[in-house]
């Protein structure tokens, strides 16, 4: 008897979920559809989510400094060698030494994007943009400079 | 009632015109073949149609927009485009093949689907094969599918081919009980096996209303397994991609493919049809007890319309089930089958005699 009971609770189950499973995919097929239509929607309605990485950014301040301390810790981060930073050393006036970046040399075609970088900066001084047309005729303009 | 969109007066004209035009058997030929170029344009339109609506549909269960580049904002033209596309390709041959039956497996499901389609009730007077077992003759024709299903499989001397064919047998041969039944069903409740007559059987109420629970729990089975009829998912173990590439057209190219793509399409319109006809009173329009003036009203719209609106609203529940669910193994399906929807179905038409012997049906 208690089998019978077993199939009888069994096919009430099954129904349930396979109702369950209807009114998930109807809310799906009623919702605000995803895609872009984006040649055409690029100046309108385009929306590219803000954690989207696209683009490797040093943002800078209103007087134009940014936070880059020149330590490194993102080029040794970077498992494809993407990054090149130059320092040199100067003298404070408190006559400390202190590296100060001198050029941040980011190269986007050999980006993978995985935000190791990002991670692993101290300062928060780069992060990733969404600003994803980033096509050229050649490799030479997608070596970038962040710091200027 | 309907008189004002009944076809056969218009039909009986014609045909007693061209009677006296030219001697009978003439007649006969011409609107022989008239009709027969009408089954085919309709075809292929509703096809086109049919094609269409599953990729927006599709596109839509997925958060998509779908096709929506080719032929303006709608992407009108995209099926049109890919059917052309598909015509001009080549038809290959293959080596060990078994030729003839390689070339007669497409036909065969074509022809099983085109004579299943022109038993639909279109309009009062407006059905093309006309005869007093209809509905038996189209559960026996649409069984001629299953054969070049499996000829297909066979003759095309591939693994896959006949994996996929030999599955496809077993669950569509399973699944016929279950449709079967749930036809029988409504045979009983109607009292007649003849599609015009089921039809005008619900001219005050659809049977889906007169035969309620088991009328309904009828329409459900039959939905199930009439997606399993046409090889649909979450029952397209023929076709199981991951498994056999194509299934039992895998070695077809061209139009060969496009028939029994073709045929996929018009059979889910045909099984969609067939629910129409039997539980949402085919082209009878709604009526709702007591209302007189949106009766009339409903009266006014032609049998055509509403029979394909139902239509396609049945199509609409089989597409939503299809992109809903996900696919099931050959022994879950063979297992839903025997043990769960055929029993049931046997329950419903015990339950449906008795209720039509002691007169609980409206």
């Amino acid at each position: 008897m208690s089998t019978f009971k077993d199939y009888i609770n069994g096919y009430a189950f099954g129904i349930k979920s396979l109702l369950i499973g209807m009114r998930t995919s109807m809310k799906v097929f009623m919702q605000k559809k995803i895609t872009e239509r984006y040649p055409e929607n690029r100046h309108t309605t385009l929306y590219i989510p803000e954690r989207h990485r696209a683009m490797l950014v040093m943002p800078k301040d209103e007087n134009g400094n940014n936070k880059c301390i020149a330590c490194g810790l993102c080029q040794m981060a970077c498992p494809n060698g993407t990054i090149r930073i130059t320092s040199e050393t100067r003298e404070t006036e408190d006559g400390k030494k202190k590296k100060f970046l001198v050029k941040y040399e980011y190269d986007l075609g050999a980006c993978m994007f995985c935000q190791l970088c990002v991670n692993a900066c101290p300062h928060d001084a780069i992060r990733f943009s969404n600003h994803f047309e980033n096509a050229v005729f050649e490799r030479d303009k997608l070596i970038l400079t962040l710091n200027e | 009632m309907f008189d004002y969109y009944n076809l056969e007066p218009v039909l009986m004209w014609i045909h007693s015109t061209m009677c006296g035009l030219m001697p009978e058997w003439l007649a006969f030929t011409i609107e022989g073949i008239a009709v027969g170029i009408f089954i085919m344009v309709m075809y292929a339109v509703l096809a086109i149609i049919l094609i269409y609506m599953e990729r927006k549909v599709c596109a839509a269960f997925q958060c998509r927009i779908g096709p929506d580049r080719v032929g303006g904002r709608g992407g009108l033209l995209q099926v049109p485009a890919d059917v052309i596309k598909i015509l001009t390709k080549e038809i290959i041959s293959l080596k060990n093949s078994d030729k003839f039956l390689y070339a007669l497996a497409p036909f065969l499901v074509i022809m099983a689907s085109i004579l299943t389609f022109s038993c639909l009730p279109w309009n009062k007077g407006g059905e093309i094969l006309h005869m007093n077992i209809g509905i038996f003759f189209v559960l026996a024709a649409s069984s001629i599918g299953v054969l070049g299903i499996l000829l297909a499989g066979w003759s095309s001397n591939s693994k896959y081919t006949l994996i996929g064919a030999v599955r496809s047998g077993a669950m569509i041969i399973s699944y016929e009980l279950s449709i079967g039944l749930s036809v029988l069903t409504m045979v009983i409740l109607c009292g007649t096996m003849d599609i015009q007559e089921i039809v005008a059987y619900q001219e005050n109420g659809w049977n889906i209303f007169k035969g309620h629970l088991p009328a309904l729990m009828a329409f459900v089975i039959y939905l199930i397994a009439g997606n399993a009829e046409a090889n649909r998912a979450p029952f397209d173990l023929a076709e199981a991609e991951q498994e056999l590439t194509a299934g039992y057209h895998t070695e077809y190219s061209g139009m060969h493919f496009g028939f029994f793509y073709l045929a996929e399409y018009l059979n889910l319109f045909i099984t969609a049809g067939i629910a129409v006809t039997l539980f949402l009173g085919g082209w009878m329009p709604l009526h709702i007890a007591g209302l007189e003036g949106f009766n009339t009203i409903m009266d006014y719209i032609p049998g055509v319309i509403w029979f394909v609106g139902k239509t396609f609203f049945v199509v609409f529940l089989l597409m939503w089930i299809r992109w809903t669910f996900p696919r099931l193994r050959i022994d879950q399906v063979l297992i839903l089958e025997w043990k769960y929807l055929m029993p049931l179905s046997l329950l419903v038409l015990v339950i449906m005699t008795v209720m039509k012997v002691f007169g609980l049906v409206f």
